[in-house]
Parts: structure tokens; sequence; C-alpha cells
């Protein structure tokens, strides 16, 4: 019979963990349980419901430092931090809108579960960079910590790094600690109007590599442009290539002004202030051009900045497409029609050559099932990634499946 | 420090692993006389030293992944080294190991601006990589004090920090990806000039793992674009406390500056009688905060950091009002290692981190702990992430002095744990802190990273006898012990 475990501390975790191993019956872990779309679909009987885990430990604004159990929803955090004038820098993605769901369902465990990260990525690195220590039940049932409260640390692995991204099927988190960072004063974007992909590449590098501290730099084509909120974006009546800037008042009117003078090259120039620009780079966080039809196929696709407007050709040859890009390029939101393998092995040859990586996002179950969701690796490291979830959890109880077949 | 026993039997193998190796690596790159394998017997942590069995200098990936599977198949232990700077004992060889130097692996393999990235291989040193770069305004941040000398393939072994650190991360936060090599003799390749990995973070947990897994080959950094304004304000406080709640209430105002460095009495004084560059003498505590950015964000943040500053009894404060008065602030911070190294025969520098509002608490602790041990110290910190570097004085030529200033910095690394910090925050357990790790982490805790050490080296034949205070084989650690049939949760809800 199916159960469903909901410990409210850490010794039932073990409890709970313990049994399944003796039980030779696997796990789902689940924090709220908002990106279950998300991933491999896998086989588990039993559910491990950490919902029962949730409240902020600490916070301390001046240490920059943050530590709360894994349910705590991340929505009540990132509110938290709001009031002290602080943030999660790497800027977590709410996979609500694309998956057809309420916003805001996450939690903080979850986000760091799946290593999302949205615009800021380029500048301030991802949630991976930001994890400083966790304490977790390892699938063999042993409660272990690792790292600290500290951003200077190199005691020991850095098994943050592992944990983030590695979709609970390493260990069930029970606490994480990880670092804040001072909110902007004021955000501006510059949109640059009308490039087609190629010079909007041009444009952003160009951005990118000046002095001016972009942070966030997004191509929305034509026919995406118009799906914005923002009136702005939306009215533009063809692509936009947006470049935040952020930080004090008087650096960012300062930076702006010197970086539409740089690109004035590239033709017509607009910006937005910091009302628009903060509610333009959630939708693009959150890919929400994206989301409707909802039976479409998404793909987020990582390349190097350069590389990206060539793989978006080349996908697009005789294929009904829509994409946007974020990260200068390097990171491509791809939207493809109803399929019954997602025309994976198409995607991934294109991918393949600019040694990037190919993750399908949004598609129903059983197509999830039967295509390999994450990038498959050369099988020297995919053997020596399941060697590495074998150290944790060698009767593969937490999680099995979910990022693999198998393991 | 006990190091595991030499294996004789693979000592009195020498000179058939000699002549394999020679066929691996041709020509000069397998070094078997003592005399030039003396420059190999320590690294930047000279109080041990250890003749190497063999050194071996491959240029190629293909040579190490040849020499990693003759090892592997021969059950050799191999020590990895880069430029030999570590201050834990990382590449301290063993006398029944290969000694594995990447330092012919020496060319910058790919300038990238177009994705802001560069594939280097790892014996290019740190500040290689801005050189290869700063002709077109751009720089590699990390920016550890050895950066003139240590390789990057080390910084990645070490994940090693500097000063501009507090604003612009770590080398794990600026490498994107990593070619290396199993023991097995199997070649990876993770990342590369794009963002994430594509599975678990294997590049993340590479980077820190102090040549214990796997060695590096090739790497990819990103690089930045040098900013256009960098200005720094020189501060004295009559006490630790009010510099400690300068640097925090910075920190709250949320200004991250480029870089914020303490030092203590002794450490200015020496620093001023080396480079004499006007530091106020009489200061309890001396600040060096420098802001970096676009022209008027440096202007607007001077002030800010001036009013916390005076709020909190600054007793001098100088501006830089030029590159030659900012290059002058840093010269007694940049130099504070020598200053000390000339007013004491030795010195231990020590690398704990603690959370920054314990500052004013742990250097009360370091000079009690200084009286009880009738040993001086002279304190410089990376004020900004809480990262100190108490340099303990003392003569190693005198009996015991050696013991007392080890017993001494353990007490300080205790003491940083203690206070909620760890026990390195930049130069890696390696042998120094080894067996230390007890401090912070429980057996399980340990058993847990071994258990990863396993699943990349089985026979634990890389780098042994470093970061683990107790080595484990690895089918011992697999094994688990099974309650069967056991329902022990009465009390977890179930639905
Ligand atoms: C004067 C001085 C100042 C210093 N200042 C700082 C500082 O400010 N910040 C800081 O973080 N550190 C500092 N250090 C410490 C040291 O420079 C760093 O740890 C550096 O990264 C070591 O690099 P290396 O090339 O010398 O490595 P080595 O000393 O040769 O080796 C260090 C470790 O890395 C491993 N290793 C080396 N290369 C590879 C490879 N290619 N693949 C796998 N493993 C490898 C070795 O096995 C060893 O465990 C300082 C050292 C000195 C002497």
């Amino acid at each position: 019979m199916a159960s469903t475990f909901k410990p409210t501390d850490e010794a039932q975790v073990l409890d709970a963990v313990a049994w399944a191993i003796s039980a030779e019956a696997p796990l789902e872990v689940l924090g709220r349980a908002s990106k279950r779309g998300l991933g491999r679909p896998f086989q588990a009987d039993h559910t491990l419901d950490l919902s029962g885990l949730s409240g902020i430990n600490f916070y301390e604004p001046e240490e920059l430092v943050l530590s709360a159990k894994p349910a705590t929803p991340r929505a009540e955090i990132e509110a938290v931090l709001a009031e002290r004038g602080q943030m999660l820098a790497f800027e977590p993605m709410d996979t609500g809108p694309l998956f057809g769901l309420p916003a805001d369902q996450g939690s903080i465990g979850g986000t760091f579960a799946c290593n999302l990260s949205g615009p800021r990525r380029i500048k301030m690195g991802a949630a991976r960079d930001h994890l400083l220590g966790f304490n977790a039940v390892s699938g063999r049932g042993e409660a272990f910590k690792s790292g600290g409260r500290v951003v200077k640390n190199v005691t020991g692995y850095d098994l943050s790094k592992l944990m983030t991204g590695s979709f609970g099927t390493l260990a069930a988190v029970t606490e994480l600690t990880f670092k804040v960072l001072p909110a902007p004063e004021k955000t501006y974007t510059v949109l640059l109007l009308g490039l087609d992909d190629g010079a909007a590449t041009r444009a952003m590098a160009a951005a990118m590599n000046s002095v001016h501290e972009v942070a966030g730099a997004a191509h929305l084509p034509a026919g995406i442009s118009g799906r914005s909120s923002v009136p702005y974006v939306a009215n533009a009546g063809g692509a936009i290539t947006a470049l935040r800037l952020e930080g004090f008042g008087p650096s960012v009117e300062q930076r702006c002004r010197e970086l539409k003078d740089e690109l004035a090259g590239f033709g017509a120039i607009e910006e937005l202030h910091s009302r628009n620009s903060v509610k333009f780079w959630a939708e693009v966080r959150d890919a929400v051009y994206l989301a409707e039809p909802a039976d479409r196929l998404i793909w987020r696709l990582s390349v190097p900045p350069s590389a990206g407007q060539g793989v978006v050709a080349a996908l697009a040859m005789g294929r009904d497409v829509e994409v946007f890009y974020d990260w200068s390029g390097g990171l491509i939101w791809l939207s493809l029609p109803p399929s019954d393998d997602a025309e994976h092995i198409a995607v991934r040859a294109v991918v393949a050559p600019s040694g990037g990586h190919a993750t399908l996002v949004r598609a129903p179950a059983n197509i999830r099932a039967a295509v390999p969701v994450f990038q498959p690796q050369p099988a020297p490291l995919a053997a020596l990634s399941a060697r590495v979830k074998d150290s944790f959890d060698p009767r593969r109880v937490l999680n099995p499946g979910r990022m693999v077949a198998g393991i | 420090m006990l190091m595991p026993k030499p294996d004789s039997s693979i000592i009195a193998r020498r000179a058939e692993i000699i002549e394999r190796l020679r066929q691996i690596v041709p020509g000069e790159g397998v070094i078997a006389e003592q005399d030039e394998m003396r420059v190999y017997e320590s690294d930047g942590l000279s109080a041990y030293r250890q003749m190497p069995m063999i050194v071996v200098l491959p240029e190629k990936t293909e040579q190490v992944a040849e020499i990693l599977a003759y090892c592997h198949g021969e059950g050799i232990k191999v020590v990895p080294r880069g430029a030999g700077t570590s201050l834990s004992g990382g590449a301290l060889p063993l006398a029944d190991a290969v000694l594995l130097g990447l330092g012919k692996f020496n060319r910058v393999l790919d300038v990238d601006f177009k994705n802001r990235a560069v594939v280097t291989q790892p014996g290019v040193t740190n500040l290689g990589i801005t050189h290869a770069v700063q002709h077109d305004g751009f720089y590699y941040a990390p920016d550890p004090s050895s950066q003139i000398a240590c390789s990057i393939g080390g910084n990645i072994a070490e994940n090693s920090g500097g000063v501009h650190c507090l604003k612009y991360g770590l080398t794990t936060n600026n490498v994107l990806g990593i070619e290396f090599v199993t023991i097995e003799g199997e070649v990876m390749r993770i990342g590369g000039k794009h963002l994430d990995s594509e599975g678990y973070d294997l590049l993340g947990l590479m980077t820190g793992s102090e040549g214990l897994l796997g060695v590096v080959t090739e790497v990819t950094v990103r690089i930045l674009k040098k900013p256009s304004t960098a200005r720094a304000l020189l501060v004295g406080f009559a006490s630790s406390e009010e510099a400690g709640a300068c640097v925090a209430q910075v920190i709250g105002a949320g200004i991250i500056p480029g870089g914020m460095e303490m030092m203590d009495n002794p450490a200015i004084n020496a620093a001023e009688d080396f480079v004499g560059t006007g530091y106020p003498r009489d200061a309890a505590a001396l600040l060096i905060v420098e802001l970096d950015g676009p022209e008027v964000e440096v202007n607007h943040l001077i002030g800010r950091v001036r009013e916390v500053a005076e709020a909190n009894g600054a007793t001098s404060l100088r501006v830089s009002e030029n590159e030659a008065e900012r290059d002058a602030f840093w010269a007694g911070r940049k130099s504070a290692f020598p200053a000390v190294g000339r007013i004491t025969p030795d010195y231990m520098c020590m690398d704990g981190t603690i959370p920054r509002k314990m500052l004013p608490e742990i250097l009360r602790r370091i000079s009690a702990l200084s009286e009880k041990h009738e040993m001086r110290v002279a304190n410089v910190f990376h004020a900004g992430d809480g990262n100190l570097h108490p340099l303990i004085l003392f003569d190693a030529n005198q009996p015991g002095q050696l013991e007392t200033a080890e017993t001494f910095g353990g007490d300080i690394l205790k003491a940083c744990v203690e206070l909620g910090g760890v026990l390195t925050g930049e130069h890696g357990v390696g042998i120094e802190k080894r067996d230390l790790m007890g401090e912070m982490f429980t057996e399980v805790d340990l058993n847990q990273q071994q258990r990863v050490k396993c699943a990349f080296d089985p026979k634990g034949l890389l780098n042994p006898g470093k970061v683990f205070p107790q080595l484990h084989r690895c089918a011992e650690l697999g094994r688990m012990h099974i309650h069967k049939g056991q329902m022990p949760f009465p009390d977890i809800p179930r639905f």
C-alpha cells in the first residue's frame, strides 16, 4: 500500500529513509511538490513529504546569510529578504506559470534541488554558487552535514555544489544555509528595437564586454515581444533586445546613458525604469512567453553565448519553433509543437557542436519517461555520476530515475 | 604529522617504474636523480619535507592518462602538483608515490572575448591568464596573493580566493569547465563556455578537492572587464571592535566593496617598517576598503563608506586620489607576509573563517592564546568575508617552538569553529588541518565525503594522507547496516 511519510524533524526523516532501505521501497522526495512536472517521471510507491520541515532558522542581514528548512516557501523567504533590502541574487525561476500552475508555490529546498537560476545568472552566478552548507539524510539512512554558514570555506569537499541540482536523488535535505545579497536600489533596462538574432547577439556581447556591469541580457524576437505585459515591450512591434543595469541610483543613471551612447549604432533605443524593469525581467526569468499554448513542448538549452543564434537558426529550419534568448544568448528557451519524441535527437544534434546541453523542461509524462530529459552523458562520465549516486544512495531509494533511468 | 606508511614493495620496484614512465614520457620528463628531485620535496608549507619516489612531468593529457592508468593498475600512489605554493601541504610528496607535476602544461589555448572565456592548460599561472587578456581591458578576478606563481590547476584544487573574491567570487564561481583524468586513466570533460552542468555538478565538486579526485588537465574560466575606476579608503581605528562594527555596517548598508581588508597593530607596524607608506602606527586596527566600478558609483560609495567609518569612531581616514596613492595603500597589506617575515625567524600562516560579527571576539581569543602560548601573533584579515590570516611568529631552531606554534594555530582554528566558522577559508586542509577535521565534522560526515572519494578513486591512490584524518577502505565504507523488518517510526505522520 502506498504511504506518505510526513516527518516534522530530522529524526523522523531518518526513520522513514531507514525503513525505505529495509523494505527496498523507493521514496519520492517532495518539498512543496511544485516541480513534480520537471525531470523524469519515475515509479515510487511511497512519498517522503518534507512539507512539515518549514521555517526560517535564522536570518542575519549584516552577515548576508539565511538558514531555513527545506519546505519553507521560496516566496516567504524572498518577502523576508525584501523587507531588509536583500534578495536571492541568482533570481530563482518560478516554474508555476510555465507549467500552468499558480505562481509562488515552490519551496527553497526545491529551488536549490533544481538549480534553477534566472537572468542574473550571468553576473551573480547560479543557485549552486549561493548554497553555503546543508544538513541532510542520505540514502544510506545517515544524517550528515557539509559546508557551513560562511562564504570562504574550503574545509572538505564542496558537497553543497553536488547537492544543488541533484533533484533529491542523493539525500533528503533537512536544512539549508545560503548567501543572500543586497537588492539593487534602482533598475533600468536599455531596450534595442528591431534587431535580428545576429545583431542582437552582437549587441548583447558588446554590452557584456563593456564596463557597465550588465546584469541581464535577453532577446525577444518579433512575435515573442508582443506577449509581454510591459506596454513598451509589447507595443514595440518587433524584436526587443533588453539589457539590465542595476545598483545605486547615480551609477545606474550614468551607466544607462553611457551604454545607450555606445550601442547607438545598433539603431533605435528606449529605456525602462524600475517598475517596468522588474516586471519585464520576472517574465524573462519565468519564461512566461512560452507558457501558452500549453501543449507545446519546452526545451531549455545552455550554449556558449555566441553560439546561440546559430543553434536557433539550425533548429528553425523546417520547424515551427518559438524561441527567446536569455544569458546574453547563451540560454535558449525553445518551444516546439507536440510530438512523440520531443524531437530530442535533432535538438541535441544541433546543440552538440557547441559543447552545450539541452534539458526537456515541459512535456507530458510519457514523453519525459521515454526521452532523456537531461543531456545524456558520455559513458565514462555517466558511470562516474552513477558511482557518485551510489556513494550517497546505494540502494537507490531516493527519487530513483528522477534524472536518469535506473539511478 | 603521520603519513600513510610507505609501501616497501613499491619502492623496491622503483627502477622498473622509472623505466615504464620513461616510455610514456620520453626525454627529460622523468626525474629520478635525488639532487634534481630536491626542489619538489615540499610545497609552501615548508616545515614538512619528503622526497618523492619519482617525479614525472608530462606535457599531454594522453600522457597523464597513460601514467595514471599504469599507476592504478600497479597500485602506485600519485601526488599531483602545480606550482607547489600550497600552504597546507597539499602537494607534499610521499616516499612511495609518483609526483605528477603539471608545470609543462603551460599554454593558454584559447582567448575568447565573444564568450568572455579563456581556455588554458592547468600549469599556467593565475596572473598568466590576466596577462593573456589585459590588452583588451579584461582580467581574471580571483587573485590569491601568490598569483604570480601559483597555477590555475592548483587554484582549482584548492578553490583559492583573494582580496577581490568578496565581490567577484572564489575560484569555484569563476570556473566554467575542466578536463580531468581519473586515477583509472579516463579523460572526462565537464562544462565549457556554456553555463551550468547537465547532471551532477562534478565541476563544483572537483573544485576544492585538493587533488584527491582527479588530475585537472585543462581549464575554462570566465574573464571580466576591468572596472573603469577603483579607489580605496585607508581607515584607522582605536579598537578592533570599532573596525569590526564598521565592516558589518558597510555590508549592512548594501555595499559590497571590491575588497575589505583589516590589519591589527603588530601587522600595521611590521608593514610600515617594511614599506613605509604612511600607515597609522598607533591604530589598533586598520581597514582598507576598495570600491571599484563606474566612476560615479565609486565616488558615491566612497562618501557612504566614509560616513559609516566616521560614525564608528575612525581615528584616521584617507581616500586615494590617484592610482599611485591607491597602490601605496595596498603596498603594506600586500607585503604583510614578507614584512612579518623580517621580524621573526619563522612564521606560520593560519586561515580560519568566522562569521564577520565575531571579528572582535576572535581577536580577543587570539590575543589570550598568544599570552597562553607565549608566542607573538600578527593578524591580517579578509575582513569582508571573515577570513583570518593570523601569522604566528616563532623560531624553528628553538626546541619545541614549532610544536607550540602548531598547537597555538590549532587552538585558533578550534576557536573559529566554536564561533560558527570553519577550519580553512582558502588554503585547504591538506596535511596541515587534517587532524583537526573532527572539530568540524562527525565521523558520519567524514565517511560520506570519503565515499565520494571512493566513487572517483576506489583504491585510494590519488594524494592519500591529505584532508582525511583516518583512511578507510572503500569496501568498508560501502557496508550498510540494515535493520530488516523494523518499523520504528511510530511518531511519523503517515497518510
Ligand atoms: C606567499 C603565498 C601567498 C598565498 N596567498 C594565497 C591567497 O591569497 N589566497 C589563497 O587562496 N591561497 C594563497 N596561497 C596558497 C596557494 O598559493 C594556493 O593554494 C594555490 O592555489 C596553490 O597553487 P599551486 O599551483 O601552487 O598548487 P600546488 O601547491 O602545487 O598544489 C596544491 C594542491 O593542488 C593539487 N593540484 C595542483 N595542481 C593540480 C592539478 N592540475 N590537478 C589536480 N590537482 C592539482 C595538489 O595535489 C595539491 O593538493 C598563498 C601561498 C603563498 C606561498
